[in-house]
């Protein structure tokens, strides 16, 4: 069996000094190995051309079903998954994949990520000074004889006690944990943060607690945020500009305001209704997604979402669709709007 | 920090104490396993009467205990609530909170020895006659289990054994429940039942594996076991919590329909005010194993009395408001093991009165259907 070639053409863009970090057209694909000789007999397509750009100082938030790729979005930027397939990852204009091993470790400091599950993300062998100064110590942030007040430090700026030190993650309940991972990435200084699902381990009132402390930090330090997670309600509360993916694409994609007031595609409409509103006097209109989402290594032809969409198109069966910009910084990719001329045509 | 006030802290134990809790706990478990496992229990001592026919399951005054190495934690202590018939009745709180084991307890599944249900009653009705479930010999609960009441689990992905095939496991179910059904028509009826809940394919999906779904198939498959026998009540513990908004939608939408066809009543699990919102009929507010507030969804969501009530909703973010600070609740939930004799909520509430440094304050009637345990409305009641 032929395995179909991966397309890794592009066009490449240019660096615009306002982001600080601009991701173009990047795939990622992970080989189906079969058989005896373990061949790659086919790929999943978990990230399938992704393109956005990120300004310096706002949080960029990222939404989608499971499965549809937003960790490995975020994985693939901060090249934590060896390769990438194709496309571009810039951050501060500089190609990561570009990197060689020690200018990538230098540059480790300045992109960090908070995990998703903060029960599984903190070693049970090791105290907290130690989980959060480690990196610390071996990026020489500071020199050696501040080392322990400078843990202290971060640890009081995330909320952490100074006695807290040399006890162990088991001692924390969730929310203290995911304290711990966000005082682990802050502990570098770093300009960019990949938080992956940080509150979705995390009950209500703790949540709470963890955005308002996200959002306190991203003003004190100018930080930047890329915040994956499937909860809409909580993505609308703390992003700037917000990206809808599905099934490896990013469909929609622009500012808050645009995204909430004006859901352009028909998957982030359905999404938005699918959101139990805490309030009875509120009927919401319900667009109920029959079926669930196809599989990433055998997408539907075409537009991924044409097997779930009721506009769906005959010409969306067969062609993939543009991304499109219908208001100035919100993108569209659907064929709805290929009579709706892009806002850089118009001029 | 000296050490000796640090293990004051983490609530630690020394071996000796440890072991003297232990012994002690031993002596109680071993007087309540006595008595669940005596044979031949007469009726008479288990049957009881419904306060109101109209109810398929009243709880009242339960309290569930764990004896555990470390002390004994009060899970639910002193929790009442009714399930009328055909309605939805919602349960929150934060975990911890006793939610979860009200639920096992309803069901008799407490993890032996050393959760034990050491007063109070649940009384279920059984259309002619009524018993109390607390009570009950396990023999008896066997037969309630599935075919009166039944339970669908949080986790889709654990709730079905991996080795088995869907049928075998939807199967099983039908067969337990009815043993004389022969093997063609229980097979019917199992796919009947997965047609029932959705599932397009279903006598493909009969011949599959668990692994072989996505998790909303697997929870359809599992709603489909607890429908099986047409329960009157449904106790569905964080269903859609480890689903996605999409398919916790198509989730939802099901659970209404079924509820309309077979006229069960549901008791919700969930610490989601959205979905309690939209599905529920009443609601119980629960916090540290007690409850702080219950009443009809509309007195909860457009009334709610309780500053933990209060608090949960203003920490929620909403799509349709925007706050620049989401609210949260200061402080934590105290240690179960050590609870103190005044309001639970007294170190996280920001509208204590006077009062709340007397004991825990009683349920108070606010309407004919609102109930909330807070001092405040005691005082603002009395001077009306």
């Amino acid at each position: 069996m032929a395995i179909p070639k991966i397309d890794t053409s592009f066009t490449p863009i240019t660096h615009n000094p306002e982001n600080i970090l601009e991701v173009n057209a990047l795939k990622k694909y992970f080989p189906i190995k079969d058989g005896l000789l373990k061949r790659t007999v086919g790929y999943v397509k978990a990230v399938d051309g992704v393109t956005f750009n990120i300004k310096r100082g706002i949080t960029m938030g990222l939404v989608g079903e499971s499965g549809c790729g937003k960790t490995t979005t975020g994985r693939t930027i901060l090249r934590l998954n060896d390769t990438k397939t194709a496309g571009q990852v810039l951050f501060n204009g500089q190609e990561v994949y570009d990197l060689s091993k020690s200018e990538l470790r230098a540059l480790r400091p300045k992109m960090q990520i908070i995990f998703q599950d903060p029960y599984s993300s903190l070693s049970p062998r090791m105290p907290i000074s130690e989980i959060i100064g480690e990196a610390v110590r071996e990026h020489n942030i500071v020199p050696k004889d501040e080392f322990d007040d400078y843990i202290e430090q971060v640890m009081s700026n995330c909320g952490l006690m100074s006695y807290h030190k040399d006890r162990y993650p088991h001692e924390f309940s969730g929310g203290q944990r995911q304290r711990i991972c966000i005082a682990r990435a802050l502990a570098l200084n770093p300009e960019f943060v990949v938080c992956d699902e940080p509150v979705s381990a995390l009950d209500v009132s703790i949540q709470a607690q963890i955005i308002n402390l996200l959002q306190d930090l991203q003003e004190k330090y100018n930080l930047t945020y890329l915040f994956i997670s499937h909860d809409l309600s909580v993505v609308e509360h703390i992003s700037d500009t917000i990206g809808v993916m599905y099934l490896g694409n990013l469909v929609e994609y622009g500012s808050k305001k645009d995204i909430f007031s004006n859901p352009s595609h028909p998957y982030t409409k359905a999404l938005f209704s699918a959101i139990p509103v805490p309030d009875p006097t509120v009927k919401m209109n319900r667009i109920v997604l029959e079926g669930s989402i196809p599989s990433p290594a055998n997408p539907p032809s075409g537009c991924k979402f044409h097997t779930r969409c009721k506009n769906c198109m005959e010409i969306c069966k067969s062609v993939a669709p543009e991304q499109k910009e219908i208001e100035s910084g919100h993108f569209v990719c659907c064929h709805l709007y290929d009579d709706v001329k892009s806002v850089s045509e118009n001029g | 920090m000296s050490n000796k006030s640090k293990n004051k802290d983490s609530n630690y134990l020394s071996a000796k104490e440890s072991r003297r809790i232990t012994k002690e706990n031993r002596k109680i478990t071993r007087k309540y396993e006595k008595e669940i496992s005596r044979k031949n229990v007469p009726e008479s001592e288990y049957a009881t009467t419904m306060r109101d026919p109209q109810n398929i399951l009243e709880i009242d005054d339960l309290h569930t205990y764990f004896f555990t190495d470390q002390g004994t934690v009060k899970s639910v202590d002193g929790v009442s609530f009714d399930i009328p018939r055909g309605k939805t009745v919602g349960v929150v709180g934060e975990s911890g909170c006793g939610k979860s084991v009200t639920s096992l307890s309803i069901m008799r599944l407490l993890q032996r020895p050393i959760g034990q249900i050491v007063g109070g009653e649940i009384r279920l009705n059984l259309g002619d006659k009524a018993i109390d479930i607390a009570k009950t010999p396990m023999v008896e609960v066997q037969n309630i289990r599935g075919n009166e009441i039944s339970m669908i689990f949080q986790e889709p992905m654990t709730t079905l054994n991996p080795v088995f095939r869907i049928g075998t496991q939807v199967d099983e179910t039908i067969k337990l429940h009815n043993p004389d059904m022969d093997k063609e028509a229980v097979k019917k009826r199992s796919i009947e039942m997965l047609e029932l809940v959705g599932i397009a394919n279903s006598e493909g999906v009969y011949d599959m594996y668990p692994h072989e779904l996505s998790g909303g198939m697997r929870q359809r498959v599992v709603i489909a076991m607890a429908l099986a026998c047409e329960p009157k009540l449904i106790i569905a513990d964080e269903p859609t919590t480890a689903l996605d908004v999409t398919i916790q939608a198509q989730i939802l939408d099901l659970f209404r329909q079924l509820k309309d066809r077979i006229n069960s009543s549901i008791m919700l699990i969930t610490h989601d005010l959205g979905v309690i919102a939209e599905m529920a009929d009443y609601v119980v507010v629960m916090y540290a194993g007690r409850i702080v507030e219950k009443g009809t969804l509309d007195d909860i969501f457009l009334h709610p009395a309780h500053p933990y009530t209060i608090g949960l909703m203003n920490s929620k973010p909403s799509i349709n408001k925007t706050v620049d600070r989401l609210y949260s609740i200061p402080g934590k939930v105290p240690n179960p093991i050590e609870m103190p004799d005044y309001c639970y909520f007294r170190d996280r509430c920001e509208m204590c009165v006077e009062k709340c440094n007397g004991e825990y304050p009683p349920l108070h009637k606010i309407s004919d259907t609102h109930y909330v345990s807070c001092y405040r409305f005691d005082e603002e009641g009395g001077k009306e």
